[in-house]
C-alpha cells in the first residue's frame, strides 16, 4: 500500500458546505511520535473501512494542554484550551474521537468547564460501538489463539472508569488475553503521566516502564496491548531494556484490528 | 460511698467529654483555616458513597486479611459501645444493670458482646504482630519512625487492655451474681449470659465477695475511665478517622478522577487576555481594594482547601496509597502517605501557635521544603492509584498538583526539560519542538 491515506480535514469539510459525523483529535503523539503515527494511521484505515465519516483538524489543531496542566502549569493549559475550544466550536463540533488517552480525559472532563461540550469517546470505546452497530467486523486473523496482555492506561482505567472497551475487542480477536497482577483499577502506570514523559525521572531503584513492563513479562506474553500512545512507547521502550524485542510486540489496540484484516 | 462514687463518675465523664469537644472545636478550627471549597451538591449520591466506603468499608476488602480483620474490629468496638451506654447508666444511677429488664433479649446482648470482645481481642493481637513481627512492607517506610509507629500500638495495646477490662468485669459480675451477693443478685436470677468470661471463673475461685466486688469495681472503673481517656486520645492520633472518615467520604470529590480542577483565578485572567476588547492597561476590575493578589497553588496549609485538610485529619496511615504508588514501588521519595502526614503535621503546628499566641504567626517554615520537599512533588505521575486505594476517600494527588502549581506558576521552578516542553507548547502547540504546520505530515507519509 504506497499510496498516502486519505485524511479529510474540517477546513475542506466547511469549504464544501459539510459537517462530518465525527472529529478524529490526532494528539501530539499521534501528529508526531513515529512510533505513535502508525497508531493514528491504523485507526484512519479502520474509520474507512467502517465508512465512517470523519474528518481532523490537522494544522489547526494543538496540545490540549495534558502535559502543562499536569505539570501545574494551569495558565498554559487554560490558554491552550481556549484556543482549541475556539476552534472546535467555531466548527460546531459534537462528537470527538481520539487514540490518546489523555487528550480523551481533558477534552471530555475539562473543557465542559470552560465551554468546550463534546461527546468525547477513547478509541477503543469508538471502535466497539462501530463493531456493535455491524458496521466494522473484528474476528480473529492473524492474532488468533496468540497470548496478549492488556495494560490499562491510567487516563482510561482509573481516570475514567474504562476498563471493558478494550478488552471486548482483544477478545473479539479471538486471542488469549491474560491479565497482569496488576490490571483494572490497581493497574500500574507507565510512568509517562503527569508530564514525567518529558523529563528525567526522580532518582530511585528502577524507572517505573521497567517495573511495569517485568510485571508484563511475568505473564509471558507474545503481545502486550495498549491503549494509548505513551504507554505504547514506555512499553516499548522496557521491552527494549530486557532484550526481549524480537519474540514481544508492543501494539495498540486500533493496530492489532487493522494488522489482524491486512489493512 | 455510693452518692460519693456516682459523684465522682459524673465528674470523670464531664470533663472527659468537655476535653472531647474542646478537641473537636480545635480540629474544626484548623481545618476552617483552609480555602473555602463546595461540596454541597449531589446529596443522595454523597450519602451513597458514604454508606458504601466509610459505612460499608467496601475498599478495606480489597486486602482480604487486614480487611477483614478491620471489619472484625471496627464492628466489635461499635456494637460493645451499647455496653457502654448501660455502664453510663449504672454509674450515675448506682444502678446495676439497669438494661436487664430485657430479659432475654439482654442475654442474648451481653453474650453476643462476650464473643466480640474476644473477637476484637484476636484481630487486635493479629494486628500487632503484623505490624511488629511480619515486615509487612507497607509498615516499614521512614515516614512511620518514630510516632506514627508508637501510635498504632498504643492504641492496640489499648484495645487488648479494654476487651479483657470488660471480660474481667463481667466475669466477677457473674461471680458474685452465683454468690447471691446484695445488689448483684437479682430476683429475676441470673442476668446476663457470660459465654467466654465464665472461662475466667477459676481464676477468681475462693475469693471473698468483698474481694470480688474491688475487682468488679476496678475493671468497671478502669474501663470507663479507659473509654474515655481513649475519646480525647483520639485527637492526638490517626484514630481521628473512626470519626472523620464519614465526612471525608462524604465530601470527597465525585467527579471522574482523571478531572483535575480548572483554576478559577486562571480563566479569569486567560478570559481577559484572549478578549480582543479588553484594555490591557486596565486595572483588575473584580479584585477589592486591598485584597490580596491572588495566590495560585499552594506553598502552605491555608492555600489548600478545607477537603484536603480534612483529608490530612483522616488519613489512617494504612499506606495503601503508597504501595500502589509507581513513583513508591520504583524507589523515588514521594509517599502519598507521607504527603497527608506532612500536611497534617504542618496543619498542627500552625494549630499548637493559635493556640498559645492566639493567633498565626510566622514561625518561618511552611509545607513546602520544611515539610514536603520538592523531589517528592515532581516524582508524582498522577496516576490516580493513591486516590484508589485509599479506604477512607483522600485525594492525595490534589496537594501534590496545587504544590506543582505553585511552583510552576508562582515560582518558575519546573525542572528544566519540562520547562522546555512548556514552551513548546507555548510556541508550537506541541510538547516537541515540530512546526504546528507539520501536524498533517503523517498523512502524506508511508
Ligand atoms: S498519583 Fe502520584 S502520588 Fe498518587 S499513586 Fe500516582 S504517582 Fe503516586
Ligand atoms: S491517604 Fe488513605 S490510603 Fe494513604 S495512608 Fe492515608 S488513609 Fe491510607
Amino acid at each position: 500500500m504506497a499510496e498516502a491515506l486519505k485524511v479529510p480535514t474540517m477546513a475542506e469539510y466547511m469549504a464544501e458546505g459539510k459537517k462530518p459525523e465525527v472529529l478524529f483529535w490526532v494528539g501530539c503523539a499521534g501528529s508526531f511520535d513515529d512510533r505513535a503515527k502508525k497508531i493514528t494511521k491504523a485507526f484512519v484505515k479502520l474509520l474507512h473501512e467502517a465508512g465512517v465519516d470523519f474528518a481532523v483538524l490537522g494544522t489547526e489543531e494543538s496540545c490540549t494542554g495534558d502535559p502543562a496542566k499536569r505539570a501545574g502549569n494551569e495558565f498554559l493549559f487554560q490558554m491552550q484550551a481556549a484556543t482549541n475550544i475556539e476552534v472546535l466550536n467555531g466548527y460546531e463540533i459534537e462528537k470527538v474521537v481520539t487514540a490518546c488517552p489523555h487528550c480523551f480525559n481533558t477534552i471530555k472532563n475539562e473543557y465542559p468547564a470552560l465551554g468546550g461540550n463534546y461527546e468525547v469517546m477513547h478509541h477503543t470505546q469508538f471502535l466497539k460501538t462501530l463493531l456493535n452497530e455491524g458496521k466494522l467486523k473484528v474476528e480473529g486473523g492473524k492474532f488468533k489463539g496468540k497470548r496478549i496482555t492488556f495494560h490499562d492506561p491510567c487516563y482510561l482505567g482509573r481516570a475514567n472508569g474504562e476498563y471493558e472497551a478494550p478488552r471486548d475487542l482483544l477478545r473479539k480477536l479471538e486471542v488469549e488475553l491474560v491479565e497482569m497482577r496488576k490490571c483494572k483499577s490497581n493497574g500500574l502506570c507507565c510512568g509517562a503521566g503527569g508530564g514525567q514523559m518529558f523529563k528525567e525521572p526522580e532518582p530511585g531503584n528502577k524507572d517505573v516502564n521497567i517495573e511495569r513492563t517485568e510485571q508484563a513479562m511475568e505473564v509471558k506474553p507474545e503481545v502486550i496491548a495498549a491503549g494509548c500512545p505513551f504507554c505504547n512507547t514506555m512499553m516499548t521502550d522496557g521491552v527494549k531494556g530486557t532484550n526481549k524485542e524480537d519474540s514481544v510486540a508492543v501494539m495498540d489496540v486500533a493496530e492489532l484490528i487493522a494488522n489482524a484484516h491486512d489493512l | 460511698m455510693q452518692i460519693i462514687a456516682q459523684v465522682l463518675f459524673l465528674i470523670a465523664l464531664v470533663a472527659g467529654i468537655g476535653f472531647f469537644v474542646r478537641n473537636i472545636r480545635r480540629v474544626l478550627r484548623n481545618i476552617k483555616l483552609g480555602r473555602e471549597v463546595d461540596r454541597t451538591d449531589n446529596k443522595g449520591e454523597r450519602f451513597a458513597k458514604m454508606a458504601r466506603i466509610a459505612f460499608g468499608q467496601s475498599k478495606m476488602v480489597k486486602r482480604p486479611v487486614s480487611g477483614l480483620l478491620h471489619v472484625i474490629v471496627y464492628v466489635g468496638f461499635v456494637i460493645i459501645n451499647i455496653e457502654v451506654l448501660e455502664i453510663i447508666i449504672d454509674g450515675l444511677f448506682g444502678t446495676h444493670r439497669i438494661l436487664s429488664f430485657m430479659g432475654g433479649f439482654y442475654d442474648f446482648l451481653i453474650a453476643s458482646f462476650e464473643i466480640l470482645a474476644l473477637l476484637v481481642l484476636i484481630g487486635v493481637i493479629v494486628f500487632w504482630i503484623r505490624r511488629n513481627i511480619l515486615n509487612i512492607y507497607r509498615f516499614l517506610s521512614r515516614e512511620l519512625k518514630g510516632w506514627p509507629k508508637n501510635d498504632a500500638n498504643y492504641i492496640l495495646y489499648f484495645e487488648m487492655v479494654l476487651m479483657v477490662l470488660f471480660l474481667v468485669m463481667n466475669a466477677t459480675d457473674y461471680q458474685l451474681q452465683l454468690n447471691g451477693a446484695p445488689h448483684y443478685a437479682s430476683e429475676a436470677g441470673i442476668v446476663g449470659s457470660f459465654p467466654i468470661s465464665q472461662f475466667l471463673l477459676p481464676i477468681f475461685d475462693g475469693m471473698s465477695n468483698a474481694t470480688l466486688i474491688i475487682i468488679e469495681r476496678a475493671a468497671w472503673w478502669l474501663h470507663i475511665l479507659g473509654i474515655l481517656f481513649f475519646l480525647n486520645y483520639l485527637y492526638y492520633s490517626k484514630h481521628l478517622h473512626i470519626l472523620l472518615a464519614f465526612p471525608n467520604v462524604y465530601f470527597s470529590k465525585l467527579q471522574p478522577q482523571g478531572e483535575m480542577d480548572n483554576l478559577q483565578s486562571v480563566t479569569d485572567e486567560v478570559k481577559l487576555m484572549m478578549d480582543p476588547d479588553a484594555d490591557p492597561f486596565a486595572a483588575p476590575a473584580e479584585e477589592e481594594e486591598g485584597a490580596d493578589p491572588a495566590k495560585f497553588g499552594a506553598s502552605d496549609v491555608f492555600d489548600l482547601n478545607q477537603v484536603q485538610l480534612l483529608n490530612s485529619y483522616t488519613c489512617t496511615e494504612c499506606g495503601r496509597c503508597t504501595a500502589e504508588c509507581p513513583a513508591n514501588q520504583t524507589g523515588k521519595k514521594l509517599s502519598p502517605r507521607k504527603i497527608m502526614m506532612d500536611t497534617r503535621d504542618r496543619l498542627e503546628e500552625v494549630g499548637d501557635i493559635i493556640n498559645t499566641k492566639g493567633k498565626y504567626e510566622d514561625n518561618g517554615k511552611q509545607l513546602l521544603d520544611d515539610f514536603i520537599l520538592r523531589e517528592e512533588l515532581w516524582a508524582c505521575t498522577t496516576c490516580n492509584a493513591c486516590v484508589e486505594a485509599c479506604p477512607v476517600g483522600i485525594d492525595p494527588l490534589s496537594i501534590i498538583l496545587d504544590m506543582r502549581r505553585y511552583l510552576v506558576m508562582e515560582e518558575s521552578a519546573a525542572p528544566n526539560e519540562l520547562a522546555i516542553a512548556m514552551t513548546n507548547i507555548e510556541n508550537n502547540g506541541a510538547p516537541w519542538p515540530y512546526n504546528q504546520q507539520d501536524r498533517l505530515n503523517w498523512a502524506k507519509e508511508n
